[in-house]
């Protein structure tokens, strides 16, 4: 059985501003001159977890379906490709959220890995169905690379809710 | 009397609900988007909310570049300098008795009261980025509705095709290059002049359907036939390099890859649409005559039964 004994820290509510910024900032990565790459993290969906699954309240199937749009918009793709998978993706992070948190971040990252394979997988069907042919098996490295940045973005966009740590004796929070 | 309280906790519809609305919006998109392609004005609209975004993520590539060309050496400057003036040389002479031969052409064609090949004229475009979408092969070009380029404009570089204005939007306009799944180009064999539809296949093109003693080699070069209106003709596409013929099959297997360098260069011409073509025939008129004439020729074939 797993325990899990380290000391969980209390985080600050998170700043919606920031949220959204990080958001938008995720969306410019994906929307810059990348050639067709594959293997390049889709930053997008990476964020767009993180915050499904950190601010369920927040983020959720909506934003997600607006954002998905955008992509579709830039990347020239069937229009609502990214949308539908992104709500998905969305409605699975909110769901998974509590169980998500318990566990520390690596092993988070090898859940986020299998939603963001989900994501790629329900992409694929659906270009596939509309006579896409088969980009090759290194379209899925980017779900790979993505989830190896998972520690990473963590690190990066809960660092403004962390609080200075003081240990004190008497008052064990 | 009946009294409801206020809920506690203000959440809206329920997260399933949710899902199945947005869901469902985007499920009617993609149909709408693929089956109908009823969406174009939807997404020239949302195109034009999108596009400063895009132009501001752009900014810091081409910052780079700029900074980069700043550093160039000297050297290398010299060195393309030299490159640019013996091209240019070379295509002097080239062009030198390009005119002496389009007016010999002309006479020619006058004579035979042939059509005359209108000069097409051509509008400078760069291109921006190249789509992220795996799945196809397009670039997105800084010219759109603004400079009058219309959907169906052929798309060329110094060296060739490279494909096809297929989405305008305001600003910027979509090419599908001649690699995508879905592009066709028809193209004749300068060698003989056979004619064939180039399909992409996503790195290279095929040419499907030539039957299995179809007249090509390895080496031959693929030019545009222009008899679709769209492509003027002349201009190269592609160089065969596999040609397998298998007795298995009906069809040979030909493979070529695009001249023009698809995935290169920055700088493309667009090529303006010829004025002069006529509208192809309307597909069910096609269709009718079709059946008309196997009716007359079944009565026919009746008539000399009974007779």
């Amino acid at each position: 059985m797993y325990h899990e004994t380290r000391p969980q820290r209390i985080l600050l509510p998170a700043n919606p501003l920031f949220v959204a910024a990080t958001l938008v900032a995720a969306l410019s990565f994906n929307l810059m001159p990348w050639r067709n790459t594959l293997g390049l993290p889709d930053l997008m969906a990476l964020v767009l977890a993180f915050w499904c699954v950190h601010q369920p309240r927040r983020i959720s199937v909506g934003t997600a379906w607006l954002l998905g749009i955008v992509m579709d918009i830039a990347n020239g793709a069937l229009l609502g490709q990214h949308a539908f998978a992104y709500c998905i993706m969305a409605f699975a992070g909110n769901a998974l959220s509590r169980r998500l948190l318990w566990f520390p971040v690596w092993p988070q990252a090898l859940q986020v890995l299998l939603l963001l394979l989900g994501t790629q997988l329900l992409m694929l069907g659906v270009r596939m169905i509309s006579g896409s042919p088969f980009p090759g098996v290194l379209f899925f490295a980017s779900s790979f690379i993505s989830a190896l940045l998972w520690p990473f973005v963590t690190l990066v966009l809960l660092a403004p809710q962390r609080r200075p740590e003081m240990v004190d004796e008497n008052r064990p929070i | 009397m009946e009294f409801q309280p206020q809920p506690f906790f203000h959440r809206g519809p329920a997260p399933l609900v949710r899902l199945t609305f947005f869901i469902a919006i985007a499920v009617m998109l993609m149909v709408l988007d693929a089956r109908f392609h009823a969406l174009e004005a939807v997404r020239s609209a949302l195109g034009v909310l999108v596009y400063p975004l895009q132009r501001l993520t752009l900014a810091p590539v081409d910052a780079f570049n700029g900074i980069a060309g700043y550093f160039s050496s000297q050297s290398s400057l010299q060195r393309e300098n030299d490159a640019m003036q013996s091209k240019l040389l070379q295509s002097a002479k080239d062009t030198l008795t390009l005119e002496t031969l389009a007016s010999e052409n002309d006479n020619l064609r006058r004579l035979l009261e042939a059509r005359q090949r209108s000069p097409r004229p051509a509008v400078m475009a760069e291109i921006l980025f190249q789509g992220r979408d795996p799945f196809s092969r397009k670039v997105v070009i800084d010219k759109g509705t603004g400079t009058d380029i219309l959907a169906g404009q052929a798309v060329m570089d110094d060296t060739g095709v490279i494909g096809q204005v297929t989405r305008v939007f305001p600003m910027l306009a979509e090419v599908t290059l001649i690699t995508d799944k879905e592009q066709a180009t028809p193209v004749q064999v300068v060698r003989n002049g056979l004619r064939a539809i180039a399909y992409g296949d996503g790195a290279a093109l095929d040419l499907r359907f030539m039957a299995a003693n179809a007249d090509i080699q390895n080496g031959d070069v693929l030019v545009t036939s222009g008899m679709d209106g769209i492509y003027p003709p002349g201009l190269p596409v592609a160089k065969v390099t596999r040609v397998e013929r298998d007795q298995a099959y009906a069809f040979a297997k030909i493979q070529c890859v695009p001249i023009a360098g698809t995935d290169k260069h920055r700088q493309v011409l667009v090529l303006a649409l010829a004025a002069d073509v006529p509208p192809p025939p309307d597909a069910e008129t096609a269709v009718q005559k079709g059946a008309k004439g196997s009716a007359r020729r079944s009565r026919a074939r009746q008539a000399a039964g009974g007779g």
